[in-house]
């Protein structure tokens, strides 16, 4: 065990001397508090030390301590509806042992090392295992069945294994592997952070991940396995974009990463997500939920870490073979703890004060994620999906947090302030967002849902593409001006985002929709648009046709219960063909 | 025991090196004695093998290298506290400056507070009345919150903090005796802040106001911590006290420019205009500072003010507050030259907390309708009266032409209220539906038809 003296402190960088023995990337304990930093650059026995705690309080000769060990996360039974700082300390056990604030050198474990856990295992003494092998589960959650995997790195024969009651520190059987070495097995791994855990085969991702947001869904769907970003100005919208893809995508698991923003926002989700129902399952939302929450006035540098220690929780259980989605908000926030710590280091700066690796950074953070082989022989699958949100300064997305994500992810979800300003929501701006996994979902759609769904699709889009060049039309000389063919474009194309685009994420039925209701939903804008071009060509003026009173409920149609709306959805249709036959 | 050093190396702008000092802690407090025996405060910065650089709270006129001592503390920056601090008036640095006698401290707390754990907070959920329709309605402020006015130089931003000042109330609570207002002032003119001082006298506020005055004739370095010292001040009445405190801070920019000051004198790599890198690390532990815990009766409501330098929303410091602060109110400078007052800015601003404010039970049922409503009722408007300046009011449909009424009546009646009307929330969303009336009840798609058949009766006649 390495023991250094400090010989600077400024403030989350710690210098010590003495250091030669210790590792790069070891985790360090700091002063009398034995405060937790990490080696972040060694210049021949000095150390410089990221620290993950409030330093104030330190002086010069103060000790260091190395724990030989890198950052690692504890994995097993228990990481389930817990939440955790930055390097994955659980806050809601520090709050009844520390009291409401967070006070310095709390050394608590992750997961709870007391609680039993009913192990049930699958494999039998003298099988053959391999890494990733499953060997028993715990059902953790109701609906999460957490699986007991021979950690990577080691295979070999069980030498002794047993169901029964146990905690996640005690020994439940044993590994001979060829070589002649016993492995001890327990129900919790220990994983650095910054390695990504192995899998065998990365798979190209064709299967997307449904949303029940219907911008999301029929314009610029995300694959499983996919990765997103987010973008917008601030008072836009991406925190509730953030959360109602954690509440309402088809994913097994979502590791929610709150990542330097707002305390409350945390507590939000904490105190709302229990409450709400997941319609899949049944259960409550928390029961698939892990939170890790470094708020803004947390210490910056355990906000460098907790992106990592987001998303090896993840990998963890994608490598149970389920599909787990990562939401990190906001990856900017990351990327200026980056920038601080590269100045404090006093290194070369890049653009706008960022270091030179940010782009490298954050690519190895959303490569981690993908549709996936996992290990083990069964040739199970897992996907991990990311999605990050952006907070580009003044919105302007030629900054560069947000041009290196850009580069990297296929989604975009361009948030849009305008939009925000007219409370249109989701502002997902319709003509500057893209999915590059749309070509290659669409047999999934086509299989699964419709085969119209891609013409459909495209339809929208090409209409409110015509939208945006009427308008321009329409800003120079008028509505008058225009043809009434293209009236009715116009007046269809704003029932598309009035009536299908926006979507009140705090309606309880408006929420969520499922994709049979969103399809059903455009074909039924879409069958009052060519009922009216009929009525236009029969001589009928656009004024008339805009007034009708059936407008009133297509507009109040994407309100309408799952239960109910095939049936409304059809009166809707008979009202239309009566009223336009009266005209 | 604790050891003078008389081997100050440098002094350069607001930072001072300090050569062969030993056992000095990060962050701790120092005071520095002059030869005229006048003394001075400061703060480590930076430890460095025996040389520590400090900042220093206060100007460095007279500091002398060779006679000049220098003590540390073995503590950092404290503020005695004392519910005795009501009432009285203390400099940014945190003494009584108001010739009353010294505070009786009941603690001595290190103005830099330690974090909220995320799982300790109570989420804000408890509506406040400003009186202001454009809040209520619309930008509800709630009790934990911390929303932002973001105004421009010439605007009147005082005026509306000091309205709020003085109207806010809870409705559910009739007791109101446990309310307190912390107001830090950073950098502004004896103007302004007699402005607030006097307005808080006339009204009898001043007596559960607790002011912490720093003058723009002031050091700009005692900048740095007269908002820590308000908030220290503010956690200690709302989460050991009790109370219910709202902090009004005003102006934040001049805060943001000390803290430039001192990036700059240190020579770090600057972030956005000049601005250091931490700058939204920085402002969000004092924002963050904001919120109610568990365990406690108390909250704590912030009321930030800045001024956006060429009315510029994307300038980094309105920027990383916006991100930080739960919405914004934004102040226009258009309603101001149309006489409207408070000018606010309806569109773009935003209270993130409104919708758990709002609803049956705490405000009404047809809170949350309504404001969708008028929002983007207001917003097609606005489009529709644009669009008139440049091809005319023929060029209209009728129903835009509707819209464009609706949108001056809107201004002239819902935004300008004036600066001494306090409007009741029942009254400020019957006024909504009332001007609702003006377009034609197929529009309300906001609304639920429940809600629209309670409050619009459907046989009622349509102009």
């Amino acid at each position: 065990m390495t023991e250094g003296k400090i010989i600077k402190i400024s403030g989350p960088l710690v210098i010590a001397e003495g250091m030669r023995e210790a590792n790069m990337f070891d985790v360090v304990r700091v002063g009398r508090d034995r405060l937790i930093g990490e080696i972040i650059e060694m210049h021949g026995d000095r150390a410089s030390i990221q620290v993950y705690e409030e330093t104030a309080g330190l002086g010069r000769g103060d000790i260091v301590v190395s724990t030989d060990a890198p950052l690692s996360v504890e994995l097993g039974p228990g990481l389930i509806r817990n939440i955790y700082d930055g390097i994955q300390r659980p806050l809601e056990k520090m709050r009844q042992v520390a009291g409401a604030n967070i006070t310095k050198g709390i050394d608590l474990p992750a997961l709870d090392h007391d609680e039993k856990w009913d192990f049930v295992a699958t494999a039998k003494m003298g099988d053959e295992v391999a890494a990733g092998d499953i060997i028993g589960y715990v059902d953790e959650t109701d609906v999460i069945r957490h699986k007991i995997m021979v950690p990577p790195g080691i295979s070999g024969k069980i030498a002794y294994l047993l169901s029964g009651k146990y905690n996640v520190t005690e020994k439940i059987g044993i590994i001979d592997s060829p070589d002649g070495t016993r492995h001890e097995l327990t129900l919790m791994q220990k994983w650095p952070v910054r390695r990504a855990r192995p899998y065998k085969e990365k798979l190209p991702p064709n299967v997307p991940m449904i949303t029940g947001q219907r911008i999301i869904d029929l314009l610029f769907p995300i694959a499983m396995g996919g990765t997103a970003c987010v973008p917008g100005p601030f008072g836009s919208g991406k925190t509730v974009v953030q959360h109602q893809l954690a509440k309402w995508s088809n994913v097994d698991l979502v590791v929610y990463i709150g990542c330097g923003e707002r305390g409350n926002e945390m507590t939000d989700v904490l105190r709302e997500f229990p409450e709400i129902i997941d319609p899949r399952t049944g259960k409550s939302l928390m029961e698939r939920t892990v939170l890790i929450a470094n708020t803004s006035d947390m210490p910056v540098a355990a906000r460098e870490a907790s992106i990592y220690t987001g998303i090896t929780i993840a990998e963890y259980f994608r490598d149970m073979g389920l599909s787990v989605a990562v939401i990190a908000d906001s990856t900017s926030r990351w990327a200026e703890a980056l920038r601080e710590m590269s100045g404090r280091l006093e290194e070369m700066p890049g653009d706008e004060g960022y270091p030179a690796y940010l782009t490298s950074r954050l690519a190895q953070f959303y490569e981690r994620a993908g549709s996936v082989v996992c290990l083990g022989s069964d040739g199970r699958e897992g996907a991990l999906t990311a999605i990050g949100a952006v907070s580009p300064p003044g919105g302007d997305i030629s900054e560069p947090v947000s041009q290196a994500t850009l580069r990297i992810v296929k989604v975009f979800w361009g948030l849009d302030s305008s939009l925000a300003y007219r409370r249109h929501f989701p502002a997902i701006n319709w003509l500057n967002s893209y999915s590059l996994y749309k070509d290659r979902l669409d047999p999934w759609y086509t299989e699964n849902v419709n085969k119209s769904w891609t013409a459909l699709s495209v339809e929208v889009s090409r209409l409110l593409q015509s939208e945006s060049e009427l308008d321009e039309i329409v800003k120079l000389v008028g509505v008058d001006a225009l043809s009434p063919e293209d009236r009715l474009t116009l007046e269809v194309a704003r029932s598309i985002r009035e009536d299908f685009l926006q979507q009140n994420a705090f309606d309880e039925t408006d929420s969520y929709a499922s994709l049979d209701k969103q399809f059903a939903l455009v074909e039924l804008l879409f069958y009052f648009r060519d009922r009216a071009a009929e009525a236009i060509k029969r001589g009928c003026s656009i004024d008339k046709l805009a007034d009708l009173p059936v407008r009133e409920a297509i507009g109040r149609a994407k309100a309408i219960a799952e239960a109910e709306y095939k049936t409304v959805f059809a009166d809707i249709r008979t009202r239309i063909d009566k009223e336009l036959a009266a005209l | 025991m604790i050891r003078e050093y008389r081997t100050i190396e440098e002094v350069a702008g607001p930072l001072m090196l300090v050569r062969k000092v030993d056992g000095v802690k990060y962050d701790e407090l120092g005071e520095i004695e002059l030869p005229s025996g006048e003394t001075r405060r400061c703060r480590v910065l930076e430890v460095n093998g025996s040389n520590v650089l400090v900042q220093l709270f206060e100007s460095s006129a007279g500091l002398n290298l060779a006679h000049s001592k220098v003590r540390f503390s073995g503590h950092g920056v404290e503020l005695p506290v004392s519910e005795d601090m009501l009432g009285r008036v203390f400099s940014g640095m945190g003494t009584p400056i108001d010739g009353g006698p010294k505070i009786i401290p009941k603690a001595s707390l290190d103005i830099n507070g330690t974090p909220i754990n995320p799982a300790a907070r109570n989420y804000p959920n408890e509506f406040i009345q400003t009186g202001v329709s454009t809040i209520d309605g619309l930008n509800t402020l709630v009790r934990g919150q911390k929303l932002p006015i973001f105004s421009g130089s010439g605007l009147p931003h005082a005026n509306l903090a000091a309205q709020i000042a003085r109207q806010a109330s809870v409705r559910s609570d009739s007791t109101d005796s446990k309310f307190a207002v912390v107001f830090a002032a950073i950098g502004i003119t004896f103007e302004e802040a007699d402005f607030f001082i006097s307005d808080f006298k006339r009204t009898g506020a001043i007596d559960r106001t607790v002011l912490f005055i720093n003058l723009a004739s002031d050091p700009a370095i005692e900048r740095i911590s007269t908002p820590r010292m308000a908030l220290t001040a503010a956690e200690y009445l709302a989460f050991e006290c009790d109370m219910h405190v709202l902090v009004i801070m005003t102006d934040i920019t001049n805060y943001a420019e000390a803290l430039r000051e001192v990036s700059a004198a240190r020579k770090e790599v600057p972030g956005r205009r000049g601005y250091p890198g931490y700058l939204y690390t920085d402002l969000a532990t004092m924002y963050e500072r904001a919120g109610r815990k568990m365990g406690s009766e108390g909250s704590i409501t912030m009321i930030p003010i800045l001024t956006m330098p060429e009315d510029d929303k994307t300038h980094p410091i309105p920027d990383l507050t916006g991100y930080i602060t739960e919405g914004q109110i934004i102040l226009s400078r258009e309603m101001f030259r149309k006489g409207y007052n408070p000018p606010v800015d309806v569109l773009p601003s935003l209270s993130r907390l409104k919708d758990k404010g709002i609803g049956e039970g705490k405000t009404r049922e047809d809170h949350a309708g309504t404001m969708n409503q008028l929002f983007s009722s207001y917003a097609r408007g606005r489009e529709a009266k644009e669009l008139m300046v440049v091809l005319g009011e023929a060029a209209l449909t009728p129903v835009d032409r509707l819209y464009a009424k609706f949108s001056d009546e809107f201004e002239k009646r819902y935004i300008n209220q004036g600066f001494n009307e306090n409007r009741s929330i029942e009254e400020t969303l019957d006024l909504g539906w009332e001007l609702l009336r003006i377009l034609p009840r197929s529009e309300m798609k906001r609304i639920s038809p429940k809600i629209l058949d309670k409050y619009w009766p459907r046989d009622e006649v349509q102009s």
